[in-house]
């Protein structure tokens, strides 16, 4: 496909962010990457905000509108788009969509999640409309079960085994301490995720991705215009889109998310390039398990190699391919609609060299956004 | 409070493990489905009835529960493959945490699932429950 | 035209909660009540169960064993203290889970522990008059004893069904008789969590005035003598009244010891007498004769002859039976029992 460059970013901080409403979130982290393209609200052709469930949340829907309203920039057309989890990724490839197809040059593309206005137990069952309602959460299953139940499965079938989950929460940690927007930037053992309080079995606490609050946002521009803005642009040069079975009991296998292969075969297909040349990744981790599913899915490692591979430490930074250095959802955080356009947030500045501390020497990076138990999968691929 | 419509629509197929089968490729569908993901048009889904016995696939155990389950906790949730064929969620009974395995063939039971607070209507519908030997 | 028991099917949950592990929390004298009241533990409902689901399942074993298409069922009567619902029936959640819907009629019936014989009677005078080919009569019950009180000892969960017709059945009625009064022994208000009770008053006037004139009542209409049966079956709150009562009757231990199942499972309220028939059914051969008599309170009695037949033979086998359901049980304290049946206030 034709490349899109990147040409602003911009994040708020994730975390429980109990002074800040959804309109501030996404104002903030808009306004961060408009100052970063270096353009002016009047150079926008339109907006694209991924949100998995403001209606749930905070009783609030159109969220279109009300973007467009806070941040200023009506009228210019405004959409909502929602994959539950994938939201954000799926925002990110109308944006793509909508500069390609020559309607528009320079968008906005945001995603956002307030979670923390409700109680927990709310939060849990609002998360489970992810799920398939009728048949998974209302007959009592959880998110957190859904991937419990894919875990279990997996270290049946390949022997992956706890102490490899772990690792996964472990590294993640690691990365987030470099991370100025992590929601958690402190270190963890496997003992401490072995000992933390279960959640659904086998997958305890600190398996899981906390709920946070938090917005993100970057800018694209068709290649012709991004030269007006910005010299080297990053570029999005992949895009690749996949539908599964709402319920995880619809699908083919318990133990390879078909969404992501499918998804990543567009995406390698698209940019003309193979899973070994990306060295560095933004992978959909909301639990453990869910990364070793991705790096297999994604084509990183074989399928069933996945927790070998974490625990050969050949996804830290520096690794075979760098996953995750953003402290992945675990660590930095999981403000479901925002997730997506973050991870792009982290995969252009790796490409830019400005990550710092957690700098991996690459020429493509990837991201992964997973919607529910798989029913969704979005991918991108990025180059300098 | 949850919908009534909804709950009372899927009744026969909660309470009975009424399904569907789909008349020109064979397979047979639960929950039940409006078209045959197969055969799309070509296809004629007619009323099955599953006979209620599998085995487990996998499973888990729910230790933080949703509201409408959280007196239950902990308790087991697994998918089913029966043995006609299509893959269920459920939550397993009369089963020990330590017991529960893969492989272990169950069977369906009539239980209360939720209800919609003390003043609302009760869900009935399957769990199923380890085979007697 | 013969009428009688076409099949039938038990459900007992399998939760046990014993007398000593009451007593311990209460103060009571475990030793004295299991002597006076002859019972040693009663069944529990799980958190998920209820009497629909117990009806359910007793139903559908009893469609199992009749053999015989659910859609040909004309009526189900579900009798019970504990619908799930004050208003909307039992019944209709039992008739779409055997798949009986939709042309039937259906009602849920309260007579104390009586409500099932009388499910029972409804049907044989609908079948006889030719208006049904089969009706399911159930009596189920998730009984609630107040914390504290003595009944809380027996008060247990069970339910069994029994489905009436002309074709193949397995034990004629060959008659039956009912005894009622206003008796005011045992009762529960509108919106009260916990019935209340005469005390003694629910023995002498109440229970064994009843029973007693019911059994006569239909020994007399039949021409029968006690020695004409070869086991009888009375409702069982504890395990001395019935046993008293069979004494006065004139009957041995060997007609009514087998159909006492109440030291082990509790007093199932409606389920109660037609548990211990299904009990002495499972074992029974060809040509014998039960009698059968419940008591529900408020008060009166249903009284029944039933004469077993050669189908029995053929048809057993296939459902659990009572003594294989009195068997899977597992213990459980009283703060587990308080939680699952829902005595304490969230």
């Amino acid at each position: 496909m034709e490349k899109v460059a990147v040409i602003g970013i911009g994040l708020t901080k994730f975390g429980e962010l109990w002074e800040s409403s959804f309109s501030q979130l996404f104002v903030e982290a808009g306004t961060k990457a408009i100052e970063d393209a270096g353009i002016d609200g009047k150079d926008i052709d339109a907006i694209f905000v991924g949100n998995m469930s403001g209606g749930r949340f905070i009783e609030q829907e159109h969220i279109s509108s009300l973007i467009a309203d806070y941040a200023g920039l009506t009228p210019l057309p405004s959409t909502r788009v929602e994959a539950a989890c994938a939201s954000g990724g799926l925002a990110i490839r109308h944006g793509i969509m909508g500069i390609l197809s020559g309607f528009y040059d320079i968008v906005v593309v945001g995603g956002v999640e307030k979670m923390t206005d409700v109680l927990t137990e709310r939060t849990t069952q609002i998360l489970a409309t992810a799920a398939e309602q009728e048949w998974e959460a209302n007959l009592g299953m959880t998110f957190p079960g859904l991937y419990a139940m894919m875990a279990r499965r997996h270290m049946h079938k390949y022997g992956t085994t706890r102490e490899q989950l772990a690792m996964v929460s472990v590294k993640n940690h690691r990365n987030a301490v470099h991370n100025p927007y992590a929601q958690f930037r402190f270190e963890i053992s496997v003992d401490k995720v072995l000992n933390s309080p279960m959640v659904a079995d086998p997958l305890r606490l600190l398996d899981c991705s906390p709920i946070s609050d938090g917005a993100a946002c970057i800018i694209l521009a068709s290649k012709e215009k991004a030269k007006e803005f910005v010299d080297n642009p990053i570029y999005i040069i992949g895009s690749g889109q996949a539908s599964s079975s709402i319920s995880l009991h619809g699908r083919e296998k318990l133990t390879v998310m078909d969404s992501t292969v499918n998804a990543a075969r567009e995406a390698y297909k698209r940019a003309k390039i193979e899973p070994k040349q990306i060295k560095v990744a933004e992978v959909h981790d909301c639990f453990t398990i869910a990364e070793i599913l991705a790096i297999e899915g994604l084509g990183f490692f074989k399928v069933g190699e996945g927790g070998k591979a974490t625990e050969e430490g050949e996804t830290e930074i520096g690794g075979k391919v760098s996953v995750n250095t953003s402290g992945g959802l675990k660590a930095k955080g999981h403000p479901v609609g925002a997730t997506g356009v973050a991870q792009a947030v982290e995969i252009t500045l790796q490409l830019r060299g400005e990550a710092e501390k957690r700098q991996v020497d690459a020429d493509f990076g990837l991201s992964h956004n997973v919607g529910g138990s798989g029913g969704t999968a979005v991918v991108h691929i990025f180059s300098k | 409070m949850s919908s009534i419509p909804r709950f009372w629509r899927s009744i026969r197929s909660r309470y009975n493990l009424i399904g569907k089968k789909c008349l020109t490729c064979g397979k047979v569908y639960f929950p039940p489905r409006t078209i045959c993901p197969n055969c799309r048009r070509k296809g004629k889904l007619t009323d099955y009835k599953l006979k209620g016995e599998g085995k487990i696939l996998t499973f888990t155990v729910i230790h933080v529960a949703p509201e409408d389950f959280k007196r239950q906790a902990p308790y087991i949730m697994a998918i089913v493959k029966l043995d006609e064929g299509p893959k269920i969620t459920t939550q397993i009974v009369n089963c020990k945490l330590e017991e529960i395995h893969i492989g272990m063939r169950v069977r369906a039971v009539f239980r209360r699932i939720k209800e919609d607070g003390s003043s609302g209507i009760i869900h009935y519908g399957y769990k199923f429950e380890p085979c007697k030997a | 035209m013969k009428i009688g028991i076409v099949g039938y099917g038990v459900y007992i949950p399998k939760y046990r909660i014993k007398v000593e592990e009451i007593a311990r929390v209460w103060g009571g004298n475990a030793e004295v009540i299991k002597r006076s009241l002859k019972i040693s533990e009663k069944a529990v409902p799980d958190f998920d169960e209820d009497t629909a689901t117990i009806a359910v399942e007793a139903a559908r074993n009893a469609v199992k064993y009749a053999g015989i298409n659910a859609k040909d069922i004309g009526a189900i009567y579900v009798g019970s203290e504990s619908h799930p619902y004050a208003v909307k029936p039992t019944g209709t959640i039992v008739a779409e889970a055997i798949g009986a819907t939709p042309e039937l009629t259906v009602a849920d019936y309260e007579f104390a522990c009586k409500a099932g014989t009388a499910a029972i009677q409804t049907c044989m005078g609908l079948v006889k008059a030719g208006l049904i080919g089969y009706g399911l009569a159930i009596g189920a019950d998730t009984a609630q004893g107040a914390p504290g009180d003595p009944l809380e000892y027996t008060a247990a969960a069970g339910g069994a069904a029994y489905i009436i017709g002309k074709k193949e059945i397995i034990g004629e009625i060959e008659g039956t008789y009912s005894y009622t009064t206003d008796t005011p022994d045992f009762w529960r208000r509108e919106g009260e969590a916990y019935p209340r009770h005469g005390g003694r008053f629910t023995g002498v006037p109440a229970y064994f005035k009843h029973i007693y004139n019911a059994s006569i009542g239909l020994m007399q209409k039949l021409g029968l003598e006690p020695n004409d049966f070869d086991k009888v079956v009375f409702h069982q709150p504890n395990g001395k009244f019935p046993r008293e009562i069979a004494k006065k009757l004139g009957f041995n231990p060997e007609q009514y010891e087998e159909g006492i199942i109440v030291d082990k499972i509790g007093n199932t309220y409606s389920g109660s007498s037609l548990l211990g028939l299904a009990r002495v059914l499972d074992t029974a051969s060809p040509g014998e004769r039960i009698l059968i008599t419940s008591f529900g309170s408020g008060a009166g009695s249903d009284s029944f002859s039933i004469l077993v037949k050669k189908e029995i033979e053929r048809k057993r086998g296939d459902t659990p039976t009572v003594e294989e359901y009195i068997s899977s049980r597992e213990y459980i304290d009283y703060a587990i029992y308080a939680k699952l049946k829902k005595k304490i206030k969230v």
